[in-house]
Parts: structure tokens; sequence; C-alpha cells
């Protein structure tokens, strides 16, 4: 199998399988209007079923003949759900916050009637000449779509739709070739991989493929444990058989005979979708014995993961597919030279793979002209937080951090101002605001302190705390320590409990010494990176924002008005509207109520801080605050002392 | 996770015993099946009861605590039976910081439990997740299975409502006060 695996026959297996794929789009789509659900978890989570049920049962009233397709994520997360009608005629339109309502009325005025809408519209996909078109949008002038292009405008359960639009032919095109040429292309590329450590993808093949022992296993890592960070769930769900042709071809170039994609249990639709388009590339014979009539045979397996973050590390992915607890091994042996069953393995993150294929399309040449010479091709990332266009977005590597959160995420909702953005979740860093002309790429947010990981954005604004945020990070990364290492086990511990007090307003400023000094011993004394990260939210917020952990000591005030047991509600007696019962009623825990004057009072004592009340009180009258240090509130200073006694034990 | 020690009776036993049985039928008896079969085991019967683990270390020839140690180590397996409906709570980064962990107070306060508990009458389990991926809707809560988004300690009651459990809401809570 050194050279190509019977070139024309692959050809003509191909061909034929796109004219098929492409006669039926025709009888699917001929004249017709359709309509497209974004339909991922996260327009699932907004109610785009209820809207798919709205349309079909419209459709089915009328008697229309117009399909609804559940489609993927379109990265606007923001506008959820979000719908997609192409009519014959017009260009594509997308709605956004579509709900049943807007459904029926879409029917009636749009798909029955000519008129678009253009109230609900969010932008047409094509520009034209009556409606704004996305190319319109600030983020148009940044953004790069590569492996999200698919994303929300296919039919992720129809393999046919795929082939169309060019799936596959990446495939056909590597087994013309030799697997070694296929790892100069990649190598040529300068593809690193996307899961966080950006390590060059065609060295990992080479070094499995050069590795003895048969068989070999790609392993698609798609344990994306880091909380904020959600596109590798978005390309599954949304586009999974460019995951799939990324895999079938790697597997082919370093000599894999068996592939395993490893998802997380926590992502049940993103299984789904997988487990439909596999069904449908065995089919097809995309995967199996003899792919399109050639030598090469190649199987895949979901296997699911029983939500373990250190999962997401591969030696200790590998222990799990193997039957055991997932505990990270050391390395060397790499897992390309002795992994799965101690055989060859490569392990691959979602993205890496599906970048595959774009690269044989269109060569390595083409690829390095996006992003940096040491990190060519996109970025993506998901954004989230305190953000006003929530979502995914893919930018050339490079990009800087402002473009993307200010141009492309249209900056901080409700004029608050910018304080941090976090980038690669437990295992990075918040960055203020100086750092925000960093250019994102592997090296650059490495040596700010953060890590691309697996691209999760999340931005905070200056209600965010600090402290309180490198405390979440260690919360998780300390329950999520598998306990091999004893730094990562008890060091983490150690450290929690230091930030926890701090959240408390207790602690010393002594404190802040054995924070660094134990963080830089956890990170020395761990075996993998989920102990060799853990401290880097401590490290950055204490290096950028060192006052605020200050503030919390010394003062026992939290400057952003977050942590819980530094605050108190308070009504101001003058801004209060007598007539107004507003905060009253919203209350969860009955803990507010008028005075003899009418004037609202909160019960300190009863108060769970649930902020329902702030968010109640109607914006004219703006009467309650947060304060902090709690003993600001005037009358009730005892009753406050008393309960924040209580809660500390 | 100090929940109460629960024993099942001799024909709840059984009947754990014959379905791990009729599951463990289609596997090889190889140790790289064993976090899918109790992924099945569960999905059948809601949790993992002490029963179903010594059948299936017998089916693998391994020591039970094996089994007991891979079913610790992962957050997905439960060692209680769940409630009806399941709630549970998304603590990722973008929840968190949107009050996630102030909506995962409300629902301890209307369901009476902790994290990781089952209420008495097994009606509602409440857990924690750590991201399901929906960050842009934070903060969510996973509803049986349904992702819900923008969950804030008043939608908490609104969904209990919908699920018609107008009983442990506030305004009952009200109505019982005032009797």
């Amino acid at each position: 199998m050194t050279k190509a695996n019977s070139g024309p026959g692959v050809r003509t297996a191909f061909n034929k399988l796109k004219e098929r794929a492409e006669a039926h789009e025709r009888e699917l789509k001929q004249n017709r209007s359709l309509i497209l659900v974004g339909a991922a978890t996260c327009g699932r989570a907004a109610g785009a079923l209820d809207v798919v049920e709205a349309f079909r049962e419209e459709i089915r009233k009328r008697d229309l003949d117009c399909p609804v397709i559940e489609v993927g994520c379109m990265g606007h997360c923001y506008a959820e759900p979000i719908v997609i009608i192409s009519k014959p005629g017009n260009p594509p339109i997308a709605y956004g916050h579509v709900n049943p309502v807007i459904a029926e009325r879409l029917i009636n005025e749009y798909i029955m009637g000519d008129n678009p809408c253009p109230e609900f519209v969010l932008a047409a996909l094509e520009p034209s000449d009556i409606l704004p078109s996305f190319q319109d949008f600030p983020r148009a002038a940044y953004e790069k779509k590569i492996i999200l292009k698919n994303c929300g405008r296919i039919d992720p359960t129809n393999i046919d739709e795929y082939i169309v639009v060019g799936g596959y032919s990446a495939l056909a095109r590597s087994l013309e070739k030799s697997p070694q040429e296929i790892i100069d292309e990649i190598r040529a590329a300068g593809l690193r991989g996307r899961g966080g450590a950006g390590y060059p993808t065609g060295q990992k093949w080479q070094t499995c493929r050069d590795a003895e022992g048969t068989p070999k296993y790609i392993i698609c890592n798609a344990d994306e444990g880091d909380p904020g960070a959600f596109v590798d769930r978005a390309i599954l769900e949304s586009d999974p058989h460019s995951v799939i042709e990324g895999m079938i071809i790697g597997g082919y170039a370093v000599g894999a005979s068996h592939g395993y994609i490893y998802v997380r249990a926590e992502y049940p639709l993103a299984v789904k979708r997988l487990q439909t388009a596999l069904e449908q590339a065995k089919e097809l014979k995309l995967t199996g014995k003899n792919i399109f009539g050639g030598e090469f045979s190649f199987d895949i397996e979901v296997f699911q993961g029983s939500g373990a973050f250190v999962c997401g590390e591969e030696t200790a992915l590998i222990a799990s597919l193997e039957g055991e607890a997932g505990m990270p091994t050391p390395r060397p042996p790499y897992p390309a030279a002795r992994g799965l069953f101690d055989k060859p393995t490569v392990v691959n993150n979602v993205k890496t793979l599906a970048y595959v294929r774009h690269i044989i399309n269109n060569g390595a040449e083409w690829f390095r002209e996006t992003g940096t010479k040491e990190s060519p091709g996109t970025a993506v990332f998901s954004l989230a937080g305190k953000i006003v266009n929530t979502g995914m977005v893919e930018v050339p590597m490079g990009t800087s951090l402002r473009n993307i959160i200010f141009d492309a995420g249209s900056g901080i909702p409700g004029g608050k101002r910018f304080k941090a953005v976090q980038i690669g979740g437990p295992s990075g860093g918040c960055l203020p605001e100086a750092a925000l002309d960093t250019g994102v790429d592997f090296d650059s947010l490495q040596s700010a302190g953060a890590i691309m990981g697996s691209g999760g954005m999340v931005v905070c604004d200056e209600d965010d705390c600090m402290v309180e945020m490198a405390r979440y990070f260690l919360e998780f990364t300390q329950r999520e320590s598998c306990g091999k290492c004893t730094f990562c086990r008890l060091g983490t511990k150690q450290m929690l409990e230091i930030l926890t007090e701090f959240t408390f307003g207790q602690g010393k400023l002594k404190d802040l010494e054995t924070l660094e000094t134990l963080a830089q011993q956890v990170k020395a004394g761990s075996l993998c990176s989920l102990g060799r990260t853990a401290p880097n939210p401590i490290l950055t917020t204490l290096r950028y924002f060192r006052d605020e952990y200050i503030e919390h000591i010394t003062m026992g005030r939290c400057p952003a008005l977050m942590c819980m047991h530094l605050i108190a509600y308070y009504i101001l007696p003058d801004k209060c509207e007598r007539s107004c019962d507003a905060c009253v009623g919203s209350c969860t825990v009955e803990a507010i109520s008028p005075n003899k004057k009418r004037i609202k009072v909160i019960d300190q004592e009863k108060c769970v801080k649930c902020g329902t009340c702030l968010a109640a009180c109607p914006p004219q009258y703006n009467a309650i605050v947060k304060l902090s240090p709690p003993s600001e509130v005037p009358e009730q200073n005892v009753k406050i002392k008393n309960q924040i006694s209580k809660t500390k034990k | 996770m100090g929940a109460e020690k629960q024993t099942n009776s001799t024909d709840e036993r059984a009947q754990n015993i014959e379905a791990t049985r009729q599951l463990l039928g289609g596997y090889k008896r190889e140790k790289a099946n064993l976090i899918p079969v109790l992924q099945k085991v569960q999905g059948k019967l809601g949790y993992l009861p002490r029963e179903a683990m010594m059948e299936i270390a017998g089916y693998f020839d391994i020591a039970p605590i094996d089994v007991y140690g891979v079913v610790t180590f992962y957050n997905q397996f439960r060692l209680n039976p769940p409630g009806k409906h399941s709630v549970r709570v998304c603590l990722g980064t973008a929840c968190h910081m949107k009050g996630g962990y102030i909506t995962l107070d409300a629902w301890k306060r209307r369901l009476k439990i902790d994290a990781r508990q089952t209420t008495p009458d097994r009606e509602f389990d409440l857990d924690t997740v750590a991201c399901v991926g929906c960050c842009a809707m934070a903060p969510v809560t996973v509803v049986d299975n349904k992702p819900e988004g923008k969950v804030e300690p008043t939608r908490v009651d609104g969904i209990l409502l919908g699920l018609g459990y107008d009983h442990i809401t506030k305004d009952q809570e009200k109505v019982d006060e005032s009797k």
C-alpha cells in the first residue's frame, strides 16, 4: 500500500456518488421554498424545536409543498432561533429570534405572499438590493470561514447535501495519492493541532506512520470539556461529515484501520448526528471495507465519554477507551508511537480534522495565505459571557483580540466597561484591556499568560470579579483533578481554600505569596496539562488584577460587587416609589416588604442575594443598589454581621 | 454525597440483575466494553445499583472494586435512583458569570435538596453539569434533557409550574403561610 490505491476506480466511484447526490438535491430543491431552522443545541435551548413544529403545522394546514429542515448552528447564537428561508428568485434570508407566532406570519406573508417581513430579518445571506446582508455586518471584514462555512447551511443528517457542496472530494483525491504525499501536504500547510497545544499535525501523523506495530488507530478528540467552549459541539452537530472525512483521510495517511470519535456524554445531539452521519457514510461505502472500491479499509466508531474533564488529555482519553478510569500516563512514549492498546495512535481535535479536507482540496499554499507564518489558517472562537454577539467566530490567526471582541462580537452589552477576556477555559488566563491588541495565535497568547485552548473566549465586564473568576476555575480543576499527582490533587485544594477565604473577605496579604509559590509548584509537579495549567487563571489574575485581591483582603470589599458574601442589596428610600410593588412580587424568598411609609425594605437576614429585585425594579426608579462591604447598609448593620458569621460556618 | 443508604427489595434486585444480563449479552468480554456497558445499563435502569455492578464485574471477570472505581471516577454515573424529572444546572464559565450559582441556589431552595440528590418522593433529582455548550443562552438549566436558556430564579418557578408542580413554588408557600 505504498503507492496510490487504484486511481481511476476511485474517481469513477466518486463521480457516481456525486451525480447521485446532485440528482437527489435537485429533486428536493427544485422550484420550492425551503425553510432551514437552526436546531443545534444552542438553537434548541432558545426554542427552535417549537419553531420547527409551528412551521410544519402551518404547512400541513395549508397543504404547502415546502420542506422544513433542521440544520446546525451558523454561529450567530445571540439571535437564536434562526431560520433561513430560501424562496426561488430571492436571496436566502435569515430571520432571528423566531418564535411560533413569527413562524406563522412568515408562512402567511412570505411563503404564500411576497412580503419578506423585514422587521424580523437578521440579514440576507447574499448581497441584494432589498435587504442588508451578512456581508454588510462589521464582523464580515474580519471573518474568514473555512471550517464553519457549511455550519447552519446544510442538513447535517443528509449526506447528499454535504457531497453536493464538495464533500468527500478530498477523500477521493487523497486515495489517488500515496499516504506520504498527504502527510507532506499537511506538513507543508503547517497545520497545528487545534486542541490547544498547537503541535504540528503533519509531524504527529509522520511519527505514527513511521512507528512499528499494527493495527494503528486514529482518535478524534471531541471531549470538549472546557466550560465556555462549544465550537467542537457546533461543528459535530452542524457538519459532522467534515470531521469524518478528515478522519478517513488521516487514517489513510497514517495507515490506521480503525478510528474512534470520543465525544462527551454531555453532547447527546452531537452523538446522534455523528451516528447518523456514520451510518450514511457506511451505506455509501465511504467507510468500511475497500473504500471507493480501492484497497483501503477503515472503520469509525463513536465512543461516549462519561463526564471527566481530564479525559480531554490524550493519554487519559486512551485509558478511558480501554475501559479504565481516565488517568493520564507519562509521555513519552507519545500515543503516536504507543497509544491505544499499546499500538501507534493519532489523537486529533475535531477542528484539526475538519481542516484536513480543505487543505487536500486547495493545497498547502492556499492554507498558508491565511493567518501568520507560525500559525497558518484560521482560529475559531466561541464568544460567550458579557458580549453582544454571543456565538462563534472564525478569523485568520493573528487577528487582534480587540477586533474579535469589539468588531466581530460588537462589544459589551448595556454600555458596561470591558474588564478582561478569559481565553482557554480553566487552563487559560484572564487578559486585561492592555492586552487587547495581542494578535491571537498559539505563541502570542502563551506569552501573554493565556493559551489558545479549545477556543473558548469568555468576556468579563466591570461587574465580574477577578478573584471570584479565579476561584471558580480552581474549583473546577480541583474537582476534576484525577488525583494521580500529589501537587495537582492537594495543591489545587489548598489554593482553592485560600481563594475561597478571599471571596469571604478573609485571608491575609501573606496568602498572596503562598498562592504564587503553590501555583509554581503545582505547575512543576503535575504530569498532564490539567495540573500544569490549572494555576494559570490565578497567575494571570494576580499579574493583571492584583489590586482587586488586595481590596478583598484588606477592606472586605468586592469592587465588582459580585462576591455574594461581600455584598448586600439595599433599597434607596428616597428613590423607592411608594405605589410600586415590583420588587416585592419578584423576590423569590419573600424578603422584601413595605414599611409604614410604603417604602420597600429588604430583610437582610432573609435575602439570598439572587438579584431578582434589582432586575425587577423599574428603570425609572432604579432604587435598588448593591453595596460592598455589606456593613455599608445603613439601618441593619447588626443583622448583616450575624448573617455573615452564619454563612461562613 | 451524604444520601441515605438505599437498599432495594429482593424483587427489585432480581429485576435489575435480569435487565443487566440481557444488556450484557451483546458485548464481547473485553474490558474496553466496560464503559459502554455501564452507560447502557444506566440508560436502562436510570442508575447503577450494587447488584448490577456485581453482575457486570462477573461478566468481565474483574474485581467488583474495579467496576466501582470506574463508576465513581466519572461524573456521569450515579449510584442512587433518579427522580421522575431530572434538573441539571449548568455551571460553565458563561453560566457562572451570568449567575448560574444563583439559579442552582433557587433550585435547591424549591426542591429542598442539595446537588446530586433526589427528592424523597423521587419526583426530581438535582445535579450540576460542567458545560452543555450553549453558553450563548446562559444561564442554562437542562430539564428532562431539554436545555432551557436564561433560567433565572423567577424562571425556576415558571418551569416548575409548567411541569405541574405549582405546589412547591413560591405562591403556594405564601398560601401556606397565611393559613
